[in-house]
Formats: C-alpha cells, sequence, structure tokens
C-alpha cells in the first residue's frame, strides 16, 4: 500500500446523500478476476447516462452515508484507480471506510457544514499527520482512529503485521480458546 | 459486571487488543479471486482451511446448468473456475455449482450446522449479519480482509458499539419478520446503526422461528449496523441439532451456549423500543431500504419533508421509480415478481409464499420466479410438491443462486420494469439497469404476483 501523507488539489463534488457501492461500482464489473482496472467503471450508469459529470481529482467530497451497502472493495479500487487519493463526507457506510484504509484510499470524516465549504472552495489541502483539512473556508480538525493512521501514514501492510503477532495467534489456538468452531474439513 | 451476548463473544476471540479470532470463514467467487491472488504473491498460505468453507452463488446461472465448465456466461464462468482452483490450491472445502451442498453462502452455513452460537463468522459480504440469528457474532468484510483472514484466521477490528432493538407485542395475521425489519429501517434510517453492533430481542423476536431470525438479521446492513445478532434458545438448539457441522457432545455445546445471551442488566450504547403489534405489511417506494410505507399507504409527498437532504434524495427516487406523491400503494402495477435471496429464500419462506398462491394463478401481465435459496432447500421444497404449487400457479421455478437479488447472473430487470422483491436492496439498477425494486415479504410477493399490483395481504387471510 501506497503511503498516505499529505493530499492537495481540486475537489470534485458528488452531492447525494447514501451513495451505495451498487452505484459506485456495478455488479456487471465485479466479475473481474483483478485488482486494477476498476477505474473506467466508476459510476458507469450515473456517467453515461448523463446523470453527474466527474473529474478525476485528488479529492472527491460527497454526501451523508457514503458507501453504504454491499461490502465490494471493488468500490474503492474504482474511486482510487479513477484518481481520488481521499473522500471527504459527513459519514461513511462501516465497511467502506474500513475498505478504504486498507488500501489508501484516506476517507475524511468532518461535518455538512465543511463538506459544503470544501465543495465551494474547489480545492483543498488534507493533511494525515496533523488529521487538518485545510480549504478557503479554514482549517478543520478531523478525526481518525490512531492505528489506521499509523498505517497509512507509513503504507503498511496489514495481513505483514498481523504475522508479526503469529505468536499470540498460536497461543490463543493453543489455549483451547478456538475450539468451539466447526471443522469444515470434516463435515462428511 | 453485566455484560451484552456481543461483549462475551467478542473477549472470548480477542488475541490481542483489536485482533478477532475467526471461527467460520465463509468464502463466495466475487470477493474472493484477488485474495487469493495476494496471498500466491506474497507465497502465504491460509492458515485454517478447516475453518474456511467455498461456495459459488452470486454469478451462477439459475436455470439447472451443473457445472461451471459449463457457465455459458465466460467472465462467470472464469470467476468460478478461479474459486474452484483456488480451494483445490488452498485445501479449502467447496460446494461449487452441481453439489448438492451448493447454495447461497449464508443459507448453506445455516443449513449445514456450520453456524452456531457464539461463533465469529465472517464473509467477504455484506449480508453476513445473518449468521447473527444464531447468537454468533457476523460481520461482513472486504477483499483486502478475506486476505488478511485467509492468512491469519483474524480480523484487525475495532470494537462497535451496541444497540439493542426491543420488540413487543405479538404480530398481527400476515405481518411477518420482513416487515419488522422494514419497518425498523424505514424508522432508523439507512445509517440508523452505523458503528453498531445491534442485538433483537423482545417477546416477539423470541416467538420467531431461525428462518424468520435470520431474515431479520440479514438486513442489519441496510440500516448500516456492523453485526445483527439474537439470543440463542431451544429454537435455535434444535435448528442445530443433527446437522453435519453440529458439535460431537451437543449437550456440552448447548450448556455453553445457554450461557450466552446478555446479562440482566447489560448497558447498550443504545436502546430502542418497537411495538410490534403495531406493525402492517410493508412496501418500499423508492431507492434505499429505508425508503418505505405501509401498504395501506400512499406514496410520500417529498414536499412535506423537513430536511432537504432527505427531500432531494426523495424526489430522485420518485423520478427513478416513476411514481407520483399521493398514488396509493396498492394502486402500483407490476411487471415482475422475484421470490427469493440470501434474506427469503428459506424453506419456510418458500411455504409461505406457497400458501398464498396455492389454487391460484399468476397475472398475465407478471413474470415470476422462485429462486430457492440452496440446492438442499430445493430439494426439501420439492419433496414437499412445493415446486408443484409455484408451477401450476404460473411460477418460474429455479435452482439455487443469489439470483436476481444483485442481476450478476442471466436473472435481471429489463429497463423500466417494476419488480416485486424478497431480496434485500432496492438501490438504483440492482436487479438490473433501469429496473425498479420493491421490496416486501415473501407472502406480499405472492400476492402481489397474482394480482398484478400491491395488495394487503391481510385481506387475504
Amino acid at each position: 500500500m501506497q503511503a498516505v501523507d499529505v493530499i492537495e488539489g481540486k475537489v470534485s463534488v458528488l452531492d447525494r446523500a447514501d451513495v451505495d457501492t451498487d452505484q459506485i461500482i456495478p455488479k456487471q464489473f465485479l466479475k473481474r478476476v483483478e485488482r486494477t482496472g476498476f477505474g473506467e467503471f466508476l459510476f458507469y450508469d450515473w456517467i453515461r447516462d448523463g446523470e453527474i459529470e466527474l473529474e478525476a481529482n485528488p479529492i472527491l467530497v460527497t454526501g451523508r452515508n457514503f458507501g453504504c451497502g454491499s461490502s465490494r472493495e471493488h468500490a474503492p479500487w474504482a474511486l482510487q484507480d479513477f484518481g481520488f487519493q481521499a473522500i471527504v463526507a459527513p459519514s461513511f457506510a462501516d465497511i467502506f471506510y474500513v475498505n478504504c484504509t486498507k488500501i489508501g484510499l484516506l476517507p475524511v470524516i468532518v461535518d455538512e457544514e465543511t463538506c459544503r465549504g470544501v465543495a465551494d472552495a474547489g480545492a483543498a489541502r488534507i493533511d494525515l499527520d496533523d488529521q487538518t483539512v485545510d480549504h478557503a473556508g479554514g482549517v478543520v480538525r478531523f478525526e481518525i482512529d490512531e492505528e489506521v493512521r499509523h498505517r497509512l501514514l507509513h503504507g503498511l501492510d496489514d495481513i505483514g503485521i498481523t504475522l508479526q503477532r503469529a505468536d499470540a495467534i498460536d497461543v490463543f489456538e493453543a489455549s483451547g480458546r478456538a475450539d468451539s468452531g466447526p471443522i469444515t474439513t470434516a463435515l462428511g | 459486571m453485566a455484560k451484552t451476548m456481543f461483549d462475551k463473544i467478542w473477549d472470548a476471540h480477542e488475541v490481542a487488543a483489536g485482533l478477532i479470532y475467526v471461527d467460520v470463514h465463509l468464502v463466495h467467487e466475487v470477493t474472493s479471486p484477488q485474495a487469493f491472488d495476494g496471498l500466491r504473491l506474497e507465497g502465504r498460505r491460509v492458515r485454517r482451511p478447516d475453518r474456511t468453507v467455498a461456495t459459488a452463488d452470486h454469478n451462477v446461472p439459475t436455470d439447472g446448468t451443473p457445472a461451471a465448465r459449463l457457465i455459458a456466461d465466460g467472465l462467470s464462468r472464469k470467476q468460478v473456475e478461479a474459486l474452484e482452483r483456488n480451494c483445490e490450491e488452498f485445501g479449502i472445502p467447496i460446494y461449487s455449482l452441481g453439489s448438492e451442498r451448493q447454495g447461497i453462502v449464508h443459507v448453506i452455513g445455516p443449513e449445514l450446522g456450520l453456524t452456531q452460537p457464539g461463533l465469529t463468522i465472517v464473509c467477504g459480504d455484506s449480508h453476513t449479519a445473518t449468521h447473527g440469528a444464531f447468537g454468533a457474532v457476523s460481520m461482513g468484510i472486504g477483499t483486502s480482509e478475506v486476505e488478511h483472514v485467509l492468512a491469519t484466521q483474524c480480523l484487525v477490528s475495532k470494537r462497535p458499539k451496541t444497540m439493542r432493538i426491543n420488540y413487543s407485542g405479538q404480530l398481527g395475521t400476515g405481518v411477518t419478520a420482513k416487515d419488522m425489519i422494514l419497518a425498523t429501517i424505514g424508522r432508523l434510517g439507512t445509517g440508523g446503526m452505523v458503528g453498531q453492533a445491534v442485538e433483537y430481542a423482545g417477546e416477539t423476536v423470541r416467538g420467531l422461528s431461525m428462518e424468520n431470525r435470520m431474515t431479520i438479521c440479514n438486513m442489519t446492513i441496510e440500516g448500516g449496523g456492523r453485526a445483527g445478532m439474537i439470543a440463542p434458545d431451544e429454537t435455535t438448539f434444535d435448528w442445530v441439532e443433527g446437522r453435519p457441522g453440529a458439535p460431537a457432545d451437543f449437550e456440552a455445546a448447548v450448556e455453553r451456549w445457554r450461557a450466552l445471551p446478555s446479562d440482566e442488566g447489560a448497558n447498550f450504547d443504545a436502546e430502542v423500543e418497537v411495538d410490534a403489534a403495531s406493525l402492517s405489511p410493508m412496501v418500499t417506494w423508492g431507492t434505499t431500504p429505508g425508503m418505505v410505507v405501509e401498504v395501506t399507504d400512499s406514496v410520500p409527498d417529498p414536499a412535506r419533508l423537513d430536511s432537504p437532504v432527505d427531500r432531494e434524495a426523495a424526489e430522485r427516487a420518485l423520478a427513478y421509480m416513476a411514481l407520483e406523491p399521493g398514488t396509493p400503494m396498492q394502486r402500483i402495477a407490476l411487471d415482475r415478481v422475484f421470490i427469493g435471496s440470501c434474506t427469503n429464500s428459506r424453506v419456510q419462506d418458500l411455504r409461505e409464499a406457497a400458501s398464498v398462491v396455492d389454487g391460484r394463478k399468476v397475472a398475465d401481465s407478471v413474470r415470476a420466479m422462485v429462486v430457492p435459496g440452496s440446492a438442499q432447500v430445493k430439494a426439501q421444497a420439492e419433496e414437499e410438491g412445493l415446486d408443484e404449487v409455484f408451477r401450476a400457479a404460473g411460477f418460474d421455478w429455479r435452482s439455487a443462486g443469489c439470483s436476481m437479488c444483485l442481476g450478476m447472473n442471466p436473472d435481471i430487470l429489463q429497463p423500466g420494469e417494476r419488480c416485486a422483491s424478497t431480496s434485500n436492496r432496492n438501490f438504483e439498477g440492482r436487479q438490473g439497469k433501469g429496473g425498479r425494486t420493491h421490496l416486501v415479504s415473501p407472502r406480499m410477493a405472492a400476492a402481489a404476483a397474482i394480482e398484478g399490483s400491491f395488495v394487503d395481504i391481510r385481506d387475504w387471510t
């Protein structure tokens, strides 16, 4: 994962609430077995039907509950592949938010007023280290989990980090605490 | 200190702070290929193939195609075949197309007895909360997390907040679990459960079958919830007993499971009360599951909404759905009816729908289909003669898969077609580009197929 530090530049605006992942990347594109190349299918129907126009800027600002619905990581893949590096919204759906943080697409939660301010300003500077969004309307702080922030700032691989703690998993399994689960290979 | 059921299970699975051990990992063809590629790229193995199981469901045609290599659509075939190869390479048991255990991942887990109280269960699918109906902590995850669980058998996750929704009173005739959850999401909104592990409780829930409990937990994600769960009881134990994955020492397991329910006085971050006795059959009118009204209501008028954001969303939804404010829901004519999906495709759902259509005919203007949730559900339904009831009424009787819930397979709506669906999402284009979806219960869908428009099922019983 590419490290995330400062994201600066023009802002694209998608002024809608509850944008679901079915819109971000429609199902017909989920049949690909690769992780790349989803950008051209971003908001496929909305863009082709002329409902929205979207420039490939570093920052996307949008409405509440962005990324609701399906857990498809193809949605953040498509947004990132299209060119977005950060998404600013009043709130995100849980799974989508986590998916973004796993691939280095920075989700930024600020209040609705700040979102409007960033949209109006047309450009912003997001500093993950400082946890600030700097735009024509002022500098606003945003919250992000400390471990997630650390991982993003250093571009760390989640699996690599956990595997460093493999001893703890061994101990957990050896303690018998993992024994209550069914054995899928022994169903007969 | 008094603990919630969620916290009991979470604490018992904490390997380290923020690192949760996964008991069962369910895998399907759409969200896994990139995860397996990631493992190969790094030379990593699957830590616990014996705690992992796979099936093909999202992509599969429901026309009875007996094997992956025979899937007509090239991309779908490639994806299902990739799953089969990946499972073989990493030693994961798989029930692919043609297996008598194949089916929708959230139907086969409980069916095989893999879904049990007290477990942690994950799957690269947002409807994983379904398994919480057994008193398990079950969460939908993305592909990076699928890879992480394959490699480590653990999930990196912060402890969510907890919410309890208490349902009181007896459901009216014709009112179902689907109506309970639709009405709840309508009230709390599609973001009302975000960040929460939701426990559904109360006397109404206690009286529900496992199938109905699964319907409720299944739709937790439509309210934005991280996990949905229901305390295990005799109904739960009866379901699990005798299934292939059931614990060898069942009595001992039941003793453990009896300690799972939330303690008296346990503290939830939020509590919600719902008077279940006052609920009616529900129908969605818009493009989120929260845009829902009682079947006796009319299409709402966006002008009456206070929030500009809600008003704009409602206006756009009505334009997409081609509906006028004030139109009685029962005057909305339908083109298609879909009975199926991980929300409502279990044998009890099919029995309920069949009881409505028995001896009646599907309206000439409607094309209706029933898609059993698994090969086993299909076999059971056929043993009971339900397929004959549906076929005689004019329904298309299909094979197991996700089918028209998400239209990743040949079962899709045509642009402009309007569908009464027992699935979980009415998003724009969800069932096919330009398709218009109304979410309802199996009984309501069955009655709508007969009438050609929505009916108040209470008038039929």
